[in-house]
């Protein structure tokens, strides 16, 4: 049974402000898309499940270790100072997202989307468990007795252990998958990792369980802006009501009546829909683009007879004016929306990855020391102390060979050489002074100088770094 | 609540905060019994800027339940946790606690790192790099601020890695400086010597000093005046640990090299200090501390 709120609050007359909406039974569907969905969600899930298992050396090869602030990713050590990629790389999602939406609707939410993701996944335990959406109706009006509570306790248990499996997954992100689950094993979990577990196998349980289609239509902001990106040509799941209206039953085989459109009113359709819609009556905000209609209707044309898309991919502007508008795919992406979202975001994605890859691995910080401003050594030399904080940002053992440059008659005076171990920051003292014979023509005050630090980077390249700072004369 | 200076502003607070939540509580109640009358076409009949219609779409009843969950959890916060004007809350959490028992926890992990360290010499810890790196950052939180990140120290604060030393740089010493402080004066003493002529000839020949290699000569008139500074720099101005005095012979000058520094001294005195530590730091600390700064001075590597 296809309950819509709408038939429901459809009734004239008094009705409350707050009403329950009945579980929505989708009907499974086969076909070209929900293929293409499962493919998504297996990649998508293969890579997050997969991801902790793998090994890098002695570490996870995805690891982000809150404790020591260091994140790592393959051969790269991120620091806390790089949060500017993971900024740029949300709003390259962001961007992503709009340029996408504006040409093919919301095909993230159909395929990709994780509430879309788990909600298949346990849908599919649903179905293993308690059958098909007629036995699953059936059950629901049925008493209670053994086989039912077989049947939605095995579907709980699965859908526990899938959301449990799943939380234990995001946090060994974090914590290192074999020390997770020695610490499950052994009840010695801290309360933050068992904090983080519970609450994201909650949020997968309630999520993919019971809000369903609900976290789509109430909680997700995307489907409440997706009206601002789209346009009359941009690719939605589309009804072609020229063709299908005016809708009737016909029997099998039988030629359609003249005046009779294509659609024999089956409801399928909408028994498919996961948010429950009907999409005849045209683009929806609950639609999420997952094309569950188009597959079934495919099958009910093919059987009827009648050719394929009634329910298909296309433009508003397509189905509208069919002679008018050009629907070649170039023609379609050729707008300038389109045009102008690409562009920014392949500018902001190059930048991002020559960014990334040619990153230094070492990052030196340069802090004077508070107390001391400067000060006269024995032999009329002047010295300035600093603090330098050199970072190894990478997987192996690194050797940084310090210099000053900027005065006459500047020089280091502490070993030029720090070894850096991997993935370790290190803060040195050092010493430069300006020597006697150059100190008494310096002017009082502050001079700018600069750090030079020379290594030798994974290639084996000589790479260099500069880090300015202040030398003082006193007066 | 003792930052408010009338009892009368946790009572305000108190009766705010409950008010607040029964109306919350009130319109819930109300909103959950309210119907409202659609027509036909599922608008409420509600019509502006002549065509705008309402349309009748109800909340789902989960989002109320939200809202439920919101006030049942205020509830049992403000009886559990301090916020309901003075009422401290059946949990009897407060801030004050947690972070007493986050340092208690603090000490009691480090607890086993310390009580290795506890039974070595001053000379092992010196040589251990797990103690030294302890000692270091302990050295950059509560010492560098005046003595500076490589110990050397600058005008009015003593260089620790070069040997000469005020009150001693026997471990025992060291020690005793950090826990309990020092506080080294030197008195004006232009009075005691005559006149500033005579203040002069003093401190050039404290000057002298530093390149003397022989005992002053007190029978020579103007040494003589050295007599009132040898009470505590030594007849011979090698400086005297027990009150902290310096050593003149060394060419090491605190409060600035050269006659009219020196002058100055003489003339004003001076005053300085270096604070107990004894309240901020434990024992193990201060043991740590103590080799490190012992280290500068007794070790082939002075850098530290």
């Amino acid at each position: 049974m296809k309950r819509q709120p709408e038939s429901q609050a459809l009734t004239p007359g008094l009705q409350p402000m707050f009403f329950a909406e009945a579980t929505i039974h989708p009907r499974t569907v086969k076909g070209r898309f929900a293929n293409l969905r499962w493919l998504v969600v297996g990649a998508t899930q293969a890579v997050f499940y997969g991801l902790p298992w793998i090994n890098w050396g002695e570490r996870p090869a995805i690891w982000f270790d809150l404790g020591a602030r260091r994140f790592f990713l393959f051969d790269w050590v991120l620091y806390p100072h790089d949060f500017i990629f993971l900024a740029t790389l949300l709003i390259l999602c962001a961007l992503g997202l709009f340029w996408v939406t504006a040409a093919a609707g919301r095909i993230w939410c159909g395929y990709a989307c994780p509430q879309t993701v788990y909600t298949e996944i346990f849908m599919w335990i649903e179905r293993v468990t308690c059958g098909t959406r007629e036995q699953r109706l059936k059950l629901e009006r049925s008493p209670w007795s053994l086989a039912k509570v077989r049947c939605i306790g095995s579907k709980h248990l699965l859908w526990l252990t899938v959301a449990l499996w799943t939380g234990l997954t995001f946090v060994a992100y974090f914590i290192p998958f074999p020390k997770l689950l020695h610490e499950l094993l052994h009840f010695t979990l801290s309360p933050s990792e068992a904090f983080w577990v519970l609450f994201y196998s909650a949020a997968t349980y309630g999520n993919a369980g019971f809000m369903r289609e609900q976290v789509c239509k109430y909680m997700c902001p995307y489907a409440r802006f997706q009206s601002a990106m789209f346009d009359p040509h941009t690719w939605i799941v589309t009804y072609d009501s020229r063709r299908g209206e005016p809708r009737g039953s016909r029997r099998r085989g039988a030629e359609v009546k003249p005046g009779q459109g294509d659609c024999i009113d089956c409801t399928l359709c909408v028994q498919v829909c996961p948010t429950g819609i009907d999409i005849r009556k045209g683009l929806q905000y609950e639609c999420i683009g997952c094309a569950a209609c188009i597959d079934m209707c495919d099958q009910v044309m093919d059987k009827v007879g009648s050719p394929r898309g009634l329910i298909r991919y296309s433009t508003q502007a397509a189905t509208q004016a069919p002679a008018r508008a050009d629907t070649s795919w170039l023609r379609q992406l050729a707008r300038p929306r389109i045009v102008i979202y690409v562009s920014l975001w392949l500018v902001l994605a190059v930048a991002w990855v020559w960014a990334l890859s040619t990153r230094p691995s070492i990052r030196l910080d340069v802090v004077r020391d508070r107390s001391v401003l400067a000060r006269w050594v024995p032999g009329g030399a002047i010295e300035n102390v600093y603090r330098l904080h050199a970072m190894n940002a990478s997987s192996k053992d690194q050797r940084l060979r310090l210099s000053v440059e900027g005065l006459p008659g500047l020089k280091l005076v502490d070993a030029p050489i720090l070894q850096l171990p991997a993935a370790q920051a290190v803060w040195v003292v050092v010493h430069v002074h300006v020597a006697e014979s150059a100190a008494t023509p310096l002017k009082p005050g502050s001079h700018a100088i600069r750090f030079t630090g020379e290594w030798l980077d994974k290639h084996g390249l000589p790479a260099t770094l500069t880090e300015p700072t202040t030398f003082l004369r006193p007066r | 609540m003792s930052d408010f200076t009338s009892p009368l502003w946790p009572w305000f607070i108190a009766i705010t905060t409950v008010l607040s939540i029964g109306a919350c509580a009130g319109l819930l109640w109300w909103v959950a019994r309210k119907k409202i009358h659609a027509l036909n076409d599922n608008t409420t009949g509600h019509i502006w800027d002549e065509d705008l219609v309402e349309l009748n779409h109800p909340m789902p009843r989960w989002w109320m339940g939200l809202f439920v969950v919101t006030i049942v959890f205020a509830v049992g916060y403000l009886v559990l946790f301090p916020g309901l004007g003075a009422f401290a809350g059946l949990g009897r959490w407060s801030s004050v606690q947690q972070h007493t028992e986050e340092v208690q926890q603090a000490k009691a992990d480090a607890a086993p790192v310390y009580a290795r360290l506890a039974p070595l010499t001053h000379a092992q810890l010196a040589a251990d790099p797990e103690a030294m790196a302890i000692a270091g950052r302990l050295f950059l939180n509560h010492c560098a601020q005046c003595h500076g990140s490589d110990a050397r120290g600058s005008r009015g604060f003593p260089d620790l890695t070069d040997r000469d030393w005020l009150w001693g740089g026997d471990p025992e010493q060291i020690r005793h400086s950090i826990t309990e402080g020092r506080n080294g004066v030197m008195p004006a003493l232009a009075g005691a010597l005559g006149s500033s002529q005579d203040v002069l000839r003093v401190a050039d020949f404290v000057l002298s000093l530093s390149s003397r290699t022989a005992p002053p000569d007190l029978s020579d008139p103007v040494q003589a005046k050295f007599a009132v500074c040898a009470a505590c720099h030594g007849a011979n101005g090698g400086g005297n640990p027990q009150v902290g005095a310096p050593n003149l012979r060394d060419d090491i000058w605190l409060h600035g090299s050269g006659r009219d520094n020196i002058v100055s001294i003489i003339n004003k005195g001076k005053n300085n200090a270096m604070p107990a530590q004894k309240d901020r730091l434990t024992p193990a600390q201060i043991q740590l501390l103590t080799a490190y700064v012992w280290r500068f001075s007794n070790s082939a590597t002075r850098k530290p």
